[in-house]
């Protein structure tokens, strides 16, 4: 089974934020309320620092949490690639699933349901990339199959040295950062 | 230096974004409360206790606090419900079981509760119950006599209050991306706190002068017991992960340190103590300040734990 994910080039990276608009844009999210971000982490001492942009969004991990405390099953991993979706006819809005992110990924939408990154789903069903990953100017976001030897992102991960956001929460994050 | 700027939507800048409010502690200390009196009620029905008294009152043995518990959890439940997002969907809860989901667990525990609150009220019904269906009263009468029915009543009882007490900490201690929360100590901590709530109302409430210094003994035990799950509860954090000790912090210097060892450790557990001690050993008489006391602690342990856990987080650097 296809395991989809996400590898991301902090070299290449900008923090131009084209990815972030290109989710608002194509999904639609509400004023104020984002599925996508970026960081910018400055670490060492001056004048010898170093900065690392990452776009980050939910990492769509292989342990969800949020998955595991929904009562009603709403959130839940999808058949297909593993991705983790919301089904928002059954999300009763107890906000467990906030509380159990580490990343703060979801938030509540006005409408009432727990929303955040599909990995663009419905594009991804159609065999294209999602739109952070289609409009990035820089290629620096690659997505695809894990699970495939033959993937780009496989090679990627394979080839150069990496990282996942709080990976000591135990989640398993699916979105890599190379380095 | 060590600097992280992000452009994702913060709960510090954007208030909307604040996960739980008054609701969810209202609802964990009246789940608490309500967990209290099962056990204590349920422990008296499996003695054999009985009330003899013509109507009902808010002795162990009697129906006053079954009644009340029974308003107690409604009242709690509504505020869970008040607190949903997406309340139209809330029979969802009831269309599945998830096993890994403690939020599950809970809202069938919930429907567990009802009946055997309901077997209490009516192993001594109310005199507004009896008056107005005077056709029931043989009936309960027979279940009333029935001393394995009530001891079976009471096994449910305890059994049921202690998973609705545990099912209460557990609930916050299976969201392991808040670290002050994710110790499974909570369980115990949150139905302690409910049985000493509980025996501290029971205790000011009770008609028999035996049975209030009965629940004023317990009461000073399960508060002995709260103190030290609390203590406890803190040693675990600050020997933990970094991310455990930040958050063990909130109490040991942060934000929260003065509302809870002076809130809710020394006004709503350690005076409260002092003053049932000295009245056990009649150096002082029973005022309600103690069950009062122990009472408002419940509930300003269950805000600042819920509070105080939404700041705890995982560093990112």
């Amino acid at each position: 089974m296809a395991r989809l994910g996400m590898v991301i080039d902090t070299v290449r990276c900008v923090g131009c934020m084209d990815c972030v608009v290109a989710c608002k844009t194509e999904n639609q999210t509400p004023e104020g309320m984002n599925r996508d971000w970026i960081t910018y982490a400055t670490r060492g001492r001056y004048p010898d620092l170093s900065l690392t942009i990452q776009s980050e969004r939910c990492n769509h991990c292989d342990n969800p949490p949020c998955v595991h405390c929904c009562p009603t099953g709403a959130s839940h991993v999808h058949d297909w690639g593993g991705m983790v979706q919301i089904t928002r006819e059954e999300c009763i809005g107890c906000k467990a699933c906030l509380a159990s992110c580490p990343y703060d990924a979801r938030y509540i939408h006005p409408d009432g349901y727990a929303d955040k990154c599909t990995f663009c789903l419905h594009r991804v069903e159609k065999g294209e990339d999602p739109a952070c990953v289609a409009v990035c100017p820089t290629h620096c976001m690659h997505f695809g199959d894990l699970d495939d030897p033959h993937s780009e992102v496989r090679k990627l991960l394979d080839s150069r040295r990496h990282h996942t956001v709080m990976p000591e929460a135990g989640t398993r994050p699916q979105i890599f950062f190379l380095e | 230096m060590s600097e992280l700027i992000s452009t994702a939507q913060s709960p510090w800048v954007d208030p909307h974004l604040h996960v739980w409010g008054w609701e969810i502690p209202v609802y964990l200390f009246l789940g608490g409360w309500t967990a209290g009196i099962m056990v204590l009620c349920g422990w008296a029905l499996w003695k054999g206790q009985r009330d003899e008294r013509p109507h009902a009152t808010f002795s162990l043995a009697s129906s006053g606090l079954f009644i009340l518990a029974f308003a107690a959890i409604s009242l709690g439940m509504l505020a869970l419900f008040l607190d949903l997002e997406h309340k139209l969907f809330v029979w969802r809860l009831y269309v599945t079981f998830e096993p890994a989901s403690p939020m599950s667990w809970g809202a069938w525990i919930l429907i567990l509760v009802y009946p055997v609150l309901l077997m209490g009220i009516l192993l001594d019904p109310p005199l507004t119950l009896t008056n107005r269906v005077p056709q029931l009263v043989p009936l309960l009468k027979k279940l009333a006599d029935n001393l394995t029915l009530r001891r079976i009543t009471g096994l449910l009882a305890i059994g049921t209050g202690v998973a609705l007490g545990i099912y209460t900490g557990i609930l916050l201690s299976a969201l392991g991306a808040r670290p002050l929360w994710s110790s499974a100590i909570l369980g115990p901590l949150f139905l302690f706190s409910g049985l000493s709530a509980a025996a501290a109302f029971a205790h000011w409430a009770s008609p028999d002068q035996p049975e209030r210094e009965y629940l004023a003994k317990i009461d000073n035990q399960f508060l002995a017991s709260e103190l030290a799950i609390v203590l406890l509860f803190l040693i675990g954090l600050t020997t933990s992960t970094e991310a455990h000790l930040q958050a063990a912090q909130l109490f040991l210097g942060g934000a929260y340190t003065a509302v809870f060892w002076v809130g809710v450790v020394g006004l709503g557990i350690v005076l409260p103590l002092i003053i049932q001690s000295l009245a056990v050993t009649h150096r002082v008489p029973h005022t309600p300040l103690a069950p009062v006391l122990v009472i408002l602690g419940g509930l300003a342990l269950r805000f600042v734990i819920v509070s105080a856990g939404q700041i705890s987080h995982w560093s990112r650097l």
